[in-house]
């Protein structure tokens, strides 16, 4: 329990950080961003509006530093994010748009790659030394290809080029979005593809792992002693896989960052409508506050990812459970 | 003078050599391109020929050139970028692993948060913030990178320094009266080195990663060519739907070659410091030639030693260390 309560800490004081370095950011770089983009603003949006900007922003409001970050950290407990300059409306309410889009795609494409990629690295662990091993080249190989360019090759071959897959987009625009089985089905039809390039890409970082995690502990005592009492070798190389799992969902927590930064991209390619679209437009029209909004949201759905895999791994490991913290 | 094992798995090897190739074409790749990158006055859109081994971009500039002068910038800002974090990963991880205590908590919180925020969005806050002309400085776009991607590597050098810490070598240093930071520089980091080797290769795995996205979705200078802002070039003129694969694929083709040479070098590292992946890091063949059992026995970790016909020029690692 002492476990999960600091890894909960470190949690929350990686919120903390973040929404700290969104406040500071805007106030600190030099060249104020603030005011060019107030400058920007003052054509198209009422004088309520660029209030509220500067209130966010600190733009010059007179008041001190520290009143600034108050009023901050308030605004953002009530979930307000600030009014995004190009698209002139609040971003939560853009987020709340974009995010369930990401989190279909990218969460299901995470855990499928992590479950693929465990499976072929325990059995790569098992039958080292074999002809599978030539995986390995071509797995690193794929570990290395950045997410999106992996989508671009697949775009051009599987989409434009072979039409097997629709090509941008999340859905067909003969469908509505809806509730109704037309519109999931395109939907799922649309996801295909970026959903296999993300699972693509990032599957080989679990099967290696996976591989060197089983090659050691193949040759622990455990797995001799369930070999001498005659378990058939589907036992056995369950018995081995189900320790050799455990380091792998321990970095688990740690990968879904990156491996959440790579398939945002992996939108890019797709034109998906989810939160990673939404960034590159906010990054080209230099709309700030959208983007740290976007920041934001993506630090929170990471540590709430990770306080899950967390709990998993806690849960599997009894040792956890009994150990006092180190 | 005794060497060390150097693993000689195919896969290393291959490793060795891709990345020696990129480090070549580092340093010669501006002069050996044939052409200004900048040079619009070809006809656009050529597919590969023998005159543009790489085609031409819409704008009718040579896509060798640019790939061949795009290698520097992309190398040496992940250079740059992986150097100072292995540095940062060192202090922060020795000391924490080192000193133990208050000390110890606060830099392991300091790096579990930095573990924990999405290192890529936070990347792209800071650097949508930069000035212009920061931006296509390479050393502050290094820098920034740096700032985002230590934390794994202290994390893991924490650990392996808390596991020499109470090593009969240390004690005795500290008997001796040896300095702090001379015991925790001297004496505890060239016993990480194979652990630092192994940090410096992620981190420039993921800086290149890193600079390349943030150049791909423009937020470098895009007058610097690195390989992101070709692709940045090729998706903003659509290239994947008019299929010009020449366009997007030899820079993607660089990165990823890049990154397997170091992963791939990576698995020697990983051979040196665990036995037991060393003899899975054979070929078939060598594996015969070394009396190892065509299959694997349960149980046993199979001891490589040099083979009859090898001179003893490299030595098991447990002489080394004892």
């Amino acid at each position: 329990m002492l476990a999960i309560t600091r890894r909960l800490g470190v949690y929350v004081v990686t919120a903390w950080v973040a929404i700290t370095v969104n406040f500071l950011l805007p106030r600190l770089m030099p060249g104020n961003p603030i005011q060019t983009m107030i400058g920007k603003l003052e054509s198209n949006v009422t004088p309520a509006e660029i209030r509220s900007i500067r209130l966010s922003f600190g733009g010059s409001l007179h008041s001190s530093l520290v009143h600034q970050y108050f009023t901050y950290l308030d605004q953002m407990f009530h979930g307000n994010l600030g009014i995004s300059i190009t698209l002139s409306s609040p971003v939560s309410t853009i987020l709340k748009g974009a995010v369930p889009w990401t989190v279909g795609l990218i969460g299901i494409s995470t855990l499928l790659s992590f479950f693929l990629g465990t499976l072929v690295g325990a059995l790569l662990g098992w039958t080292r030394g074999s002809r599978m091993d030539s995986l390995i080249p071509a797995a690193t190989f794929f570990q290395a290809v950045p997410y999106f360019f992996l989508g671009t090759v697949m775009l051009l071959i599987f989409g434009s080029d072979l039409h097997w897959f629709p090509e941008l987009g999340a859905y067909s625009l003969s469908v509505h979005p809806s509730w109704t089985w037309a519109f999931i089905s395109s939907a799922l039809r649309y996801g295909e593809l970026p959903m296999i390039s993300i699972v693509l890409s990032s599957m080989a970082g679990w099967m290696l792992g996976m591989r060197n995690m089983m090659i050691t502990m193949v040759a622990e005592d455990f797995v001799l002693m369930s070999v001498a009492m005659g378990l058939p070798r589907r036992q056995v190389i369950k018995t081995a896989a189900r320790n050799a799992i455990l380091p792998s969902i321990a970095n688990l927590s740690l990968a879904i960052g990156l491996v959440v930064s790579g398939a945002l991209l992996v939108e890019l390619v797709f034109n998906y409508p989810g939160v990673g679209d939404l960034l590159l437009n906010a990054v080209q029209n230099e709309d700030y506050p959208l983007i740290q909004g976007i920041f934001l949201i993506i630090t929170l759905a990471v540590l709430a990812a990770n306080l899950i895999a967390d709990l998993v791994y806690f849960a599997l490991d009894p040792r956890t459970r009994t150990m006092a913290a180190p | 003078m005794k060497t060390l094992r150097i693993p000689r798995s195919p896969k290393v090897l291959l490793g060795l050599g891709i990345t020696v190739f990129f480090a070549l074409l580092t340093i010669l790749g501006p002069y050996l391109a044939p052409f200004d990158p900048n040079d619009t006055s070809f006809a656009p859109n050529l597919t590969p020929s023998w005159h543009h081994w790489f085609g031409t971009t819409s704008l009718g500039q040579d896509i060798f050139s640019q790939t061949l002068v795009g290698a520097r910038a992309t190398i040496v800002v992940a250079l740059v970028a992986g150097l100072v974090a292995t540095m940062l990963s060192m202090v922060i991880g020795v000391s924490a692993g080192y000193l133990g205590g208050v000390t110890d908590d606060g830099l392991s919180l300091l790096s579990n948060v930095f573990l924990a925020i999405p290192g890529l969005p936070l990347l792209i806050v800071i650097d949508s913030y930069l000035p212009v002309a920061s931006r296509s400085n390479s050393l502050v776009i290094g820098l920034v990178i740096a700032l985002t991607g230590w934390a794994w590597g202290a994390r893991v050098l924490r650990a392996q320094t808390m596991s020499l810490r109470n090593r009969d070598f240390i004690e005795a240093s500290r008997i001796i009266g040896e300095s702090r930071s001379r015991i925790m520089f001297a004496e505890v980091a060239p016993n990480l080195l194979p652990v630092l080797a192994s940090s410096l290769l992620f981190t420039v795995l993921y800086s290149i990663g890193a600079y390349v996205t943030i150049a791909y979705i423009g937020l470098t200078s895009t007058s610097v060519w690195n390989w992101g802002t070709m692709l940045f070039w090729a998706q903003a003129n659509n290239a994947s739907l008019s299929g010009e694969w020449y366009w997007f694929v030899p820079p993607g083709i660089c990165i990823a070659l890049v990154g397997t040479g170091l992963a791939l070098l990576n698995f020697g590292i990983d051979e040196f410091i665990n036995p037991r992946l060393r003899e899975s890091g054979l070929t078939a063949r060598q594996r015969r030639r070394r009396g190892l059992p065509r299959r694997v026995r349960l149980g046993l970790t199979p001891v490589l030693r040099p083979l009859a016909t090898e001179t003893p020029r490299s030595i098991p690692m447990s002489e080394v260390t004892s």
